[in-house]
């Protein structure tokens, strides 16, 4: 059985064999719960989640008349998929407090980001017009403070650290006051990490709580985590109260299944979650896609968004309207390579498309050959742009002086350009709505 | 505390489950069936030692009690306990008198690599080797600071450049800096990487090229450092790294508190790595060499 297959294929072996039959019999269905099974405890949710998940999963099976129809198997997989999706809640905002001045206390255990996380919050509300101010109590792992400056630095943010007192309460009582004065309208407070969940760790908390009055008390949870993950949760909102939770390193290939876990065992919403290092890494929280991780089906849909954001709209519809008119430049060429710089990193937007995850050893992307291709064409005249025909060899030789390649990378490049005009000329072809294939510019001519 | 302490008490949670689990089960009629094992299975599984170890475990428990015809607890247990210990193996970290012992310390976000790389210099200081730290992380704010701290705390000099730097470079100067001071042991803290992200791990292959060629003579351990509370991510983890850096030992962190543990079975099943060390705590001497039958001692039921 190979590891971590997505429920999709893993359920599709049991309905194949299936296929035939003239009637579903119970044994098909607790195969395909046990397999629905494995691939939830795989994500690492919770194990008395699943348990109750798949119970309710397989009412709804037979309830409906998913086992007659022709595709059982991808019914199934749809109904796990909804009731991941009602699970997992819809998204949440902030808590903006009414007095003018909102408190957000981070929580988590140790190395689960919590001060990254803190940075990014506070360049996130700066974002929406909010004036934060960041303040680390982080009194135990060493130079835990100086990061959060630094981090506040970057982002260019009001921060408050005291790296020589050693009561983290004193501490959260002169940066509310630094807070005030600073005429901050936010304050996130990063507090320090433990290895387990201790008593010792939860006074503190606590005495800290007491005296800034949090308004948001956020749980940072990593989504690496395995079956422990509920147990903390409940730990935390037992003890010191939650409001709910921010899911950090979605940028790595855990599944995150804690996500659904705590949701269903707290009760707690999902505020944000964290996908990268860097401070703008943090996106609002969408139900559907996490659904989709957690059953390992990629997440297209943040792909899409991701694509349609980055893709001016003017920009794609003058590229239609240029194409309809067979005029599609070296100009337009370069101005394409400028947005799909935009969407971020090649290897990022993989990674989202299912299945090419895993295979993205083998398709090796290049991203400096991207930035040759620009380098030759930024080379050019703008008549040589327009009109590429009139590339002969002293201009190639020009161009590869230009921008510092051979010939044959210039070669190359007006390669591209031919192979992408034919293939744009198909697409025009095609004709029909215009607005439909908004942000579907064809990727091949660069090799991918 | 001795080591099987520090297990016993890091693993009270997962023992207690499941001996509950195990008695549970067993009670009824003194025996167990298929049902029970399939319970026994689900409940390996929810101490996160993945599916295969999990699913293994029990058919070996199963053509147990086909051959012998005890399906007792205790020969259960015991049988239990044997497929467990074939998936692990031990490897003992060693530092040579008078040459160059190199440990890289390597690992995704937040394991505790820079608290490791701390206590194993505070090990090898407190039996009087002469030790080197390196402070490769160059990406997370204040990582240098941090490992500076530690660096004063154990009296151990490290080298290391501006945030923002080629870690590469740094491990270039700590292992030139190693030579003329005769250190005989250097270690490398590297930044935490997520380990799909192919151009970190392009950097980390650089710094293992870096070592082969400055110091091919030296003894080099590549541990990679895993938190004890991650769930299946980490076998994942431990298959990158292991396909970039070649790793010879895991560290596995955090056993204390609200770790799991079982994690450590699914890893050392499926890389068939050994682990080196054992992290109970945040003081120096609450790292343990790993023994694999206290471990399993530990987490398991009492027979």
């Amino acid at each position: 059985m190979a590891l971590f297959e997505n429920l999709s294929s893993r359920l599709s072996r049991i309905t194949d064999a299936m296929r035939g039959k003239s009637r579903v019999t119970e044994k098909d269905i607790k195969d395909m719960m046990r397999e629905i099974r494995l691939a939830l405890l795989e994500a690492d949710v919770n194990y008395q989640v699943v348990k109750d998940l798949t119970a309710e999963i397989s009412d709804k099976a037979r309830g409906s008349d998913v086992l007659e129809s022709l595709t059982p198997g991808q019914q199934v997989v749809k109904i796990v998929y909804e009731a991941l999706i009602t699970i997992l809640g819809e998204e949440e905002k902030l808590t903006v407090s009414s007095t003018g001045f909102t408190v957000i206390m981070l929580y988590g255990l140790q190395g689960t980001g919590k001060t990254t996380t803190a940075a990014k919050l506070a360049l996130h509300l700066k974002d929406k017009g909010k004036k934060p101010i960041l303040v680390s109590v982080d009194t135990h792992r060493p130079a835990a403070q100086d990061q959060l400056r630094i981090l506040a630095e970057q982002i260019d943010v009001e921060c408050y650290i005291d790296p020589s007192e050693k009561s983290a309460t004193a501490i959260a009582v002169r940066g509310v006051e630094r807070a005030r004065y600073m005429m901050c309208d936010t304050m996130i407070v990063d507090t320090a990490g433990r290895m387990t969940v201790d008593d010792e760790l939860m006074e503190e908390l606590k005495a800290i709580n007491a005296v800034v009055k949090p308004d948001e008390r956020l749980l940072i949870v990593d989504a690496m985590i395995g079956q422990e993950a509920v147990n903390i949760a409940e730990a935390f909102d037992r003890q010191i109260g939650l409001d709910g939770f921010i899911m950090t390193k979605l940028d790595g290939d855990a599944r995150g299944g804690a996500a659904l876990s705590i949701r269903r065992m707290t009760g707690k919403p999902i505020k944000m979650i964290a996908t990268g290092e860097k401070v703008g890494d943090l996106e609002v929280f969408h139900p559907d896609r996490l659904a989709s991780r957690i059953l390992g089906m990629g997440d297209v849909l943040t792909l899409i968004e991701k694509a349609t954001d980055a893709f001016d709209e003017q920009h794609a519809q003058k590229t239609m309207d240029r194409l309809k008119s067979n005029r599609f430049t070296m100009q337009d060429m370069l101005e394409q390579l400028e947005q799909i710089r935009g969407m971020g990193s090649m290897q990022e937007m993989l990674a989202m498309i299912p299945g090419v995850g895993k295979k993205l050893g083998n398709a090796e992307i290049d991203e400096r050959e991207l930035a040759r291709t620009r380098a030759i064409i930024q080379s050019m005249t703008m008549r040589e742009r327009e009109n590429p025909k009139v590339l002969n060899a002293s201009r190639r030789r020009r161009i590869a002086a230009g921008s510092a390649l051979t010939v044959q990378d210039v070669n190359r490049v007006v390669r591209q350009y031919d192979d992408m005009l034919k293939m744009m000329k198909q697409f025009g072809m095609l004709g029909g709505d215009k607005k439909r294939r908004r942000g579907r510019m064809p990727f091949s001519g660069f090799g991918i | 505390m001795g080591l099987f302490d520090s297990f016993k008490q890091g693993l009270t949670k997962t023992r207690d489950f499941l001996t509950a689990q195990i008695n549970k089960v067993a009670a009824g009629i003194g025996v167990f069936d298929d049902d029970m094992l399939d319970e026994l299975e689900m409940t390996l599984i929810q101490a996160d030692c993945g599916i295969t170890a999990s699913t293994e475990a029990v058919e070996a428990i199963r053509d147990y009690i086909r051959e012998t015809g005890d399906a007792t607890r205790e020969g259960v247990l015991r049988s239990l306990s044997n497929t467990l210990a074939s998936m692990i193996s031990e490897k003992k970290l060693q530092v040579q008198r008078g040459q160059l012992t190199i440990y890289l310390m390597i690992g995704v976000n937040g394991t505790g690599k820079t608290t490791t790389a701390a206590k194993l210099a505070q090990r090898a200081k407190n039996d009087d080797f002469r030790v080197l730290m390196a402070a490769a992380d160059t990406f997370r704010a204040a990582a240098i600071e941090q490992l500076k701290v530690w660096g004063e705390r154990t009296k151990t000099t490290v080298i290391a450049h501006e945030t923002g730097s080629d870690p590469a470079a740094v491990v270039f100067d700590a292992i030139h800096a190693a030579k003329a001071r005769s250190t005989e042991l250097l270690i490398i803290d590297t930044a935490g990487r997520l380990h799909n992200k192919k151009n970190l791990m392009g950097e980390l292959a650089k710094i293992r090229r870096i070592i082969d060629r400055e110091a091919p003579d030296a003894h080099l351990e590549t541990l990679l450092v895993i938190d004890a509370t991650t769930g299946q991510n980490a076998i994942i983890q431990a298959r990158a790294f292991h396909e970039v850096t070649t790793v010879t030992g895991l560290v596995v962190t955090k056993f204390d508190g609200n770790a799991k543990g079982g994690v450590a079975i699914a890893v050392a099943r499926e890389t068939g790595l050994p682990i080196s060390l054992a992290g109970f705590g945040e003081n120096a001497e609450d790292l343990r060499d790993f023994d694999r039958e206290l471990f399993l001692k530990a987490l398991l039921p009492e027979s």
